[in-house]
């Protein structure tokens, strides 16, 4: 019998691996990349329940899996060579449909590759398809959507009721927890990696604002947006970390450093660092499950050897009005290019109207209500009259909340544990439906990570007491991603958390 | 802080989006509950806090001052929903 058909009684699932466990094994010829991505295509086509992708790339798919096969039967390997992936939606496909879920771009093929996806291209992963994601990735719940809801493919163990794998990034996350794919792709600009991975029991990690090209990727917020992997392990998000990073002259913003290997700074050694926990996110309300895991981590992180100390971020509370003033402004500004003129959806026009009835009418066809609220609320802040008092205000105070985090960092913090959500996963509709504050609340814990353009990392933490998962994050100094990596992947290890949503799709 | 009516269509006119007179109290109201929230930064001192431009501090490079693409007339149109004779089609602008 052939080694790869005796392997595969031992693996039934391949498309169940890790990027980690999947490379290696490609590296020993145990399989085919063809196979394994034959195998996450198969899980694919029985998910759409799930509603995570959008758009598959089958055909693109299997080419690339079998170049991916050629370059591993030469003995090439870079990192990431036939690891099949799945990319939101955000990032610009060369040929492949990209509209970030938006109306807007209804039928917009790029013509070109965002740096980020290249990166991976060249390195050897094989992309299945698009994966939805909430529209312009103004969301946390993706029900913003133009491809209708993704689901998260936990439920609870009470109930049947669909529940939101979070957002933006809800349908990477919602394929990564179903065993879709290896791995995927998310956009990060106030929480939308680490939401989702936590409400969906996987691992995303926002790096350091700077540290992966913003190019080709569909601008939101410019000063917030960053790009990283939501994937099944800490190792797996240092391997696919380091394959997204790295400068870019194309993006003003890119960081010209080195990147570091990541992977290798993951020793599981984390004796005499400092773990900083503010007193400011122990929020009224917390649920108990939430504390208490927390609470653990805490200890977790004692146990092999860490200092925990208790710190203040004084400015946290105001980090969600603050993002609700810049991330608008931004959108609004990069927005303004969708005219219906050079690229997506145009309206059908009426005898005698001018070229104002176009952009008005394209534009009220073309985004969805979310999208249009923050266009308006960022242009009614940048107004005269208004710059000062509302954009410029909410920009110092962007200061001070970085200064706060610089102030622990510099009296010897080496990171900060802090739970990732303030609630598990919520029914589809619980919070659209009422007033746009409560979802943005989702977002609590994670938006001062953005605001300072620090790393953080959300990984599993344990189920609540509904059996949904719960994530704790974990937050770095500026370009220390391997560290950060490191300090999460002992608490991972600590955790040993190894839950799966039951398959009801 | 809070806005009414005729301030919300004046917005809506600003960013090129066409609200329906019937919609527009649905908006104030959205807008006001955001606003509502927004409206706490101003208890915060921001005396002698300067503005941030950028969370790294990143010298703005120059490239080189020459022509590194281009002849991509078709790609640049290809998604475009209207085009005739190698330009982009809108409604005549000037009368």
């Amino acid at each position: 019998m052939p080694f790869r058909r005796w392997w595969s009684r031992f693996v039934a699932h391949l498309n169940e691996l890790t990027l980690s466990e999947a490379r290696d094994a490609l590296r020993k010829k145990q399989f085919t990349s063809l196979e394994i991505t034959m195998a996450c295509l198969e899980a694919i086509d029985a998910a759409a329940d799930l509603n995570a992708f959008v758009h598959n790339t089958a055909e693109l798919a299997v080419e690339r899996a079998r170049a991916a096969d050629k370059r591993l039967s030469r003995n090439e390997t870079p990192s990431m060579c036939g690891l099949p992936i799945g990319i939101k939606d955000l990032y610009c496909t060369q040929g492949v449909a990209t509209q970030a879920a938006s109306r807007i771009l209804q039928g917009f093929k790029p013509e070109y590759e965002s740096t980020v996806t290249k990166k991976l291209r060249d390195v050897g992963a094989v992309m299945l398809g698009k994966l939805n994601m909430d529209e312009f990735a103004m969301g946390s719940s993706n029900e913003t959507s133009c491809y209708g809801n993704a689901i998260n493919p936990w439920r609870r163990a009470t109930d049947d009721s669909p529940l939101t794998p979070g957002g933006s990034s809800g349908g990477s996350a919602s394929a990564v927890a179903a065993d879709l794919c290896l791995a995927a792709t998310g956009t990060d600009t106030g929480g939308s990696i680490r939401q989702p991975a936590s409400l969906t029991g996987i691992t995303g990690i926002k790096p350091t604002y700077g540290r992966c090209s913003r190019w080709g990727i569909i601008a939101f917020a410019s000063s917030l947006d960053q790009a990283g992997p939501m994937t099944k392990s800490v190792r797996d998000a240092a391997i696919m970390l380091e394959a997204m990073s790295g400068y870019d002259p194309k993006d003003s913003t890119s960081a010209n450093c080195s990147v570091p290997n990541f992977e290798a700074a993951l020793t599981g050694h984390i004796r005499g660092k400092t773990i900083g926990i503010p007193r400011e996110y122990k929020v009224e309300g917390l649920a108990d499950d939430i504390e208490s895991l927390w609470k653990q981590g805490q200890d977790m992180l004692k146990g092999a050897g860490a200092k925990i100390v208790d710190i203040s971020l004084p400015h946290t509370r105001y980090a969600l009005p603050v993002y609700y003033v810049i991330a608008p402004a931004e959108a609004s500004s990069n927005l303004a290019r969708y005219d219906g003129i050079r690229y997506g959806h145009r309206a059908r026009l009426s005898a005698g109207d001018g070229i104002v009835d176009l952009y008005e009418k394209t534009r009220a066809e073309g985004f969805g209500p979310e999208v249009k609220r923050r266009i308006m609320i960022g242009t009614y802040v940048l107004s005269s009259g208004f710059y000062e008092a509302h954009y410029n205000h909410a920009r110092k105070v962007r200061s001070l909340i970085q200064r706060d985090f610089t102030d622990v960092f510099a009296q010897g913090v080496d990171a900060i544990l802090t739970p990732a959500t303030p609630s598990a996963a919520f029914d589809l509709g619980e919070l659209s439906n009422t007033d746009p504050v409560e979802m943005y609340l989702n977002d609590i814990f994670t938006v001062t990570v953005n605001l300072a353009g620090l790393p953080g990392i959300s990984i599993p933490a344990g189920l609540n007491r509904q059996s949904l998962p719960l994530g704790l994050q974990l937050i770095g100094q500026p370009w220390e991603e391997g560290e950060l990596l490191n300090i999460a992947y002992t608490l991972e290890k600590s955790i040993d958390y190894r839950e799966k949503p039951t398959k009801w799709w | 802080m809070s806005i009414d009516v005729h301030i919300a269509r004046n917005v809506a006119k600003l960013v090129r989006i066409r609200v329906e007179d019937e919609d527009l109290a649905d908006l104030v109201s959205e807008f006001n509950a955001i606003l509502g929230f927004i409206e706490q930064l101003s208890e915060v001192d921001v005396t002698d806090v300067e503005p941030m431009v950028s969370v790294t501090p990143m010298d703005m490079t120059l490239r080189d001052d020459a022509v590194i693409d281009g002849g991509q007339q078709q790609n640049v149109l290809s998604n475009a929903p209207d085009v005739r004779e190698g330009f982009y089609a809108v409604p005549k602008v000037v009368e």
